[in-house]
């Protein structure tokens, strides 16, 4: 499996404190490297780096070989980064078609279009449709997307961001707020998309992560301190002290 | 949030009654309400084109007179050089208030929230200050229209009731052309943005090219109003473009209830016919204007249309 | 004679930011703090000058005038505060506008009721008339120091009271994070009523301090409002320390400038080109001050972090 995407010597501090120290990782094509760490290990910031909402302060990542680091969040995107939020991150006013149409819209670039009603474009429809069927909301195309319950909007989101065709995705915490069932159709959903997409996945339920991935790093306090395969990493004596063992 | 027939059919019932005013104004006095209605209209452009940037885009731009106040002075210099053409005139007018807006916009639109509404202010007062520092164009005092304005060398707007059916029209073709693009996929984009731009950067797309297009429409459309305005009132100033003027824009979007479009023409009504009638009732109206806007903003979220259609809606 | 006449303007200058901070101060609270836009903060300082001038007619004392317009003004300010503006605090900012647009309206036109639209003149007190030499052959109005002096005096004990008290503590943790701030068990209405009603008192005092050297009358506070408002927004919204810079910078800028930019000019240009550019670039170079800060620095000078 060839390097998708490669991290190399990222460094970033707030102030005094360091959210990401020295971190070099990379995900192949098809893979799912899964980040685990306790709270304010630097995940999020990790992701935010990759997509672009935070700038970091050294270091490169690579798509593909090009080095992305600077540049604006919505190149990446159109690059092939997607991602999805730890805090749900939707359009509550527009309905879940819609929200996925938009994505479609994107990706075809052509948005300065002034006329024409967007809703009635059989083929932006027809793909937004395929993808919310991937995550099981087809039955809820029309219902306005701030309406749908929790684990809807999550699934939503992954549908908006499978919808942009990427070459990479960006989870945070898909499961997190999630109840028994809605958590249990998540990763069954993840199981299907495994292999098809690179993804990098960051969560705190430890069943799941060890059930989907591939390769399993471990972050705290900015630095990865472990990383290999699941069941090495969950052996691992530092890994065990230092992070499972408070949470088992 | 289904409104009853009558909140759906409020645009329309707008237009029917802005067609029929100038038939039942012979009944009474005519020029007087000829002029007020027209004045509403422009103002209701005015206050659609700030709609599409404030109610759609999210920005809220506190120098929107300037544009006004730039097309105006697109007719006036020009008639003052004896170019009478009105199309000639419209050309300069739209050209002049969409360069200024994508001039100004580009680096506003480098600002947000607070700051964006402060920085479109000082390019207000940038343009208010330039005009009346204009001693040729007659500076403070402004400058009065006395060329007669012509099409093809036929004088125009010399009857009342054309120039009313003149704006008349652009009205009716500023709300189509607004309500085409709020709903197409640029409109699209341009809602998503305003909705979670994080999100919508987070697809591919960037916010501030779709934003900074809409400020520079929204510019033209205004320079459109500036453009009647100065027909209709035969005046151009620097009176037109203050940031008091900028700030009642805001308040007609948002006491009609922005992001609707007929909102802004119901705002920029309200405002200029009650001013209108308040006055005519007792001098000092202000004493009970001012806390008909306070009442509005406490208990009538969504402004006047959101009202309605609570009325309507049972919602 | 030329270095007189820029060190007259220049404290001509001083002045006018000084005023300008005492308005400034509580628009940034108010706003920081709050979230709140009040168009209004400029009415309120026009009422502490018409306040000023009915305490002064009544006493005959400026002095005594003075003190009484104080808490005239910091009443007025909590009148409006409880009845009207507590209920906008987590509404959209421009219902906020809506709202204190109609204030505005309402005061100006108010006063106008009370007092009569012709413009109002309050004397100066007996014991700072006149003017006092501060340099050899150079004399300065002594009402106009005081001004000053008193400004400075109220910009130290504002530094004091919000960078040593424990009100001045919970001011500055709200203006970065509000919610935070409640979360700790703060009465955080209260603490925004104390906060809204200082910032009204202070505005009412720089329209009480100024009654007797501009005239009083209807609308006074809308121009120095959007002043003041560049002066926040310059300065960083939220921050005292930028409100105190931005303002003198202000003052400093607009009385230079309309001082002396067309002589300035005239060392480039021939002179009638020289004063046209002149009148036309003055009043607008705190404007373009304002566009450049922010084109530079989208937050402001000091951005308080949020």
């Amino acid at each position: 499996m060839s390097t998708l995407l490669r991290i190399e010597n990222l460094h970033k501090s707030f102030g005094a404190l360091r959210v990401t120290d020295d971190v070099t990782l990379d995900v192949a094509e098809g893979e799912l490297h899964a980040v685990i760490g306790p709270n304010g290990a630097g995940k999020t910031t990790l992701i935010h780096q990759i997509s672009g909402l935070v700038a970091p302060d050294s270091g490169r990542i690579l798509l593909d070989g090009a080095d992305i680091a600077l540049l604006p969040p919505h190149k990446r995107a159109t690059m092939g980064v997607a991602r999805t939020f730890q805090i749900t991150s939707i359009l509550p006013g527009f309905s879940a078609l819609e929200n996925v149409a938009l994505a479609v819209q994107a990706r075809e670039g052509s948005s300065f279009r002034f006329f024409g009603d967007p809703t009635r474009e059989e083929r932006l429809n027809a793909q937004a449709l395929e993808n919310l069927a991937i995550v099981n909301l087809a039955g809820r195309a029309d219902i306005p997307a701030g309406e749908l319950s929790h684990g809807e909007k999550r699934q939503l989101e992954l549908a908006i961001a499978l919808a942009t065709r990427p070459r990479i995705l960006l989870l945070d915490e898909p499961l997190a707020g999630t109840g028994r069932e809605e958590s249990e159709r998540v990763v069954a959903t993840l199981q299907a998309l495994k292999g098809r997409y690179a993804i990098l996945l960051i969560e705190h339920d430890m069943d799941a992560v060890f059930a989907l991935a591939d390769r399993v790093s471990v972050l705290v306090y900015g630095a990865v301190v472990a990383s290999g395969a699941p069941d090495a990493v969950r052996a691992d004596p530092e890994v065990r002290r230092a992070y499972l063992g408070e949470e088992v | 949030m289904r409104g009853s027939v009558a909140v759906r059919a409020l645009p329309y019932l707008l237009f029917v009654f802005f067609a029929i005013t100038p038939a039942l104004a012979q009944f009474g006095a005519e020029g007087y309400i000829l002029s007020l209605v027209m004045r509403v209209m422009i103002f209701a452009i005015a206050a659609m084109s700030l709609d599409l940037i404030l109610g759609y885009g999210a920005m809220v731009s506190f120098g929107h007179a300037a544009f006004l106040g730039i097309g105006a002075y697109g007719v006036g210099i020009l008639m003052s050089h004896a170019v009478t053409n009105v199309l000639a005139q419209l050309v300069a007018a739209v050209a002049a208030s969409a360069l200024f807006a994508l001039v100004t916009g580009a680096l506003c639109l480098r600002t947000k929230g607070v700051y964006f509404i402060m920085i479109t202010l000082a390019f207000g007062q940038m343009a208010f200050f330039f005009f009346v520092s204009l001693g040729v164009y007659g500076g403070d005092d402004g400058l009065t229209l006395r060329a007669t304005p012509t099409l093809f060398g036929t004088p125009v707007f010399e009857n009342t009731r054309v120039l009313y059916y003149v704006i008349f029209a652009a009205m009716l073709g500023v709300y189509l052309l607004l309500r085409a693009i709020v709903a197409s996929r640029f409109g699209r984009v341009l809602r998503g943005a305003r909705e979670n731009p994080v999100r919508m950067q987070a697809i591919g797309f960037d916010p501030y090219r779709f934003q900074l297009a809409a400020y520079v429409i929204a510019g033209a459309i205004c320079g459109v109003g500036g453009f009647l305005l100065a027909h209709q009132t035969e005046f151009v100033s620097p009176a037109f473009m203050t940031w008091q003027r900028s700030g009642e824009l805001i308040v007609m979007v948002v006491l009609g209830g922005m992001g609707s479009l007929h909102g802004a023409i119901l705002g920029a009504a309200a405002f200029i016919i009650l001013e209108e009638v308040l006055a005519r009732i007792t001098e000092d109206w202000k004493l009970i204007f001012g806390p008909f806007l306070v009442l509005v903003a406490l208990f009538a979220r969504g402004g006047l249309v959101g009202f309605l259609r609570r009325l309507g809606g049972r919602r | 004679m030329y270095a007189t006449l820029i060190l007259v303007q220049t404290l001509n200058g001083l002045q006018l930011g000084i005023i300008l901070f005492l308005i400034a101060a509580g628009l940034t609270l108010v706003f920081g703090v709050m979230d709140f836009i009040n168009l209004a903060h400029g009415v309120q300082y026009m009422l502490g000058a018409y306040f000023a001038y009915e305490f002064t007619t009544l006493t005959g004392s400026f002095t005594l005038g003075l003190l009484m317009a104080l808490p005239a003004a910091l009443l007025a300010g909590l009148v409006l505060e409880a009845f009207i503006f507590r209920h906008l605090y987590d509404r959209d900012h421009l219902e906020q506008v809506l709202a204190t647009f109609g204030v505005i309206l309402f005061l100006n036109q108010g006063v106008k009721v009370v007092w009569g639209a012709s413009p109002l003149f309050v004397p100066v007190p007996d014991w700072l008339q006149g003017s006092i030499e501060i340099l050899p052959g150079f004399f300065y109005p002594i009402y106009r120091l005081a001004i000053i002096a008193a400004g400075l005096g109220v910009a130290a004990l504002l530094y004091f009271l919000v960078n040593h008290t424990r009100a001045g503590m919970l001011v500055r943790a709200g203006a970065s994070n509000a919610t935070m701030v409640a979360a700790l068990g703060v009465d955080i209405r209260f603490l925004f009523m104390i906060v809204f009603g200082f910032g009204a008192m202070l505005a009412g005092f720089a329209g009480a301090m100024v009654a007797p050297i501009l005239s009083v009358e209807p609308g006074m506070g809308d121009n120095l409002l959007i002043l003041a408002f560049v002066v926040i927004v310059i300065g960083g919204i939220g921050s005292i320390r930028g409100a105190f810079i931005a303002a003198l910078l202000i003052g400093l800028v607009d009385t230079l400038g309309r001082g002396f930019s067309t002589d300035l000019l005239r060392l480039v240009m021939d002179p009638s080109a020289a004063s046209q550019t002149g009148r036309a670039i003055a009043p607008m170079l705190t404007y373009i001050l304002m566009a450049l800060v922010l084109v530079f620095r989208p937050s402001g000078l000091f951005p308080v972090k949020k």
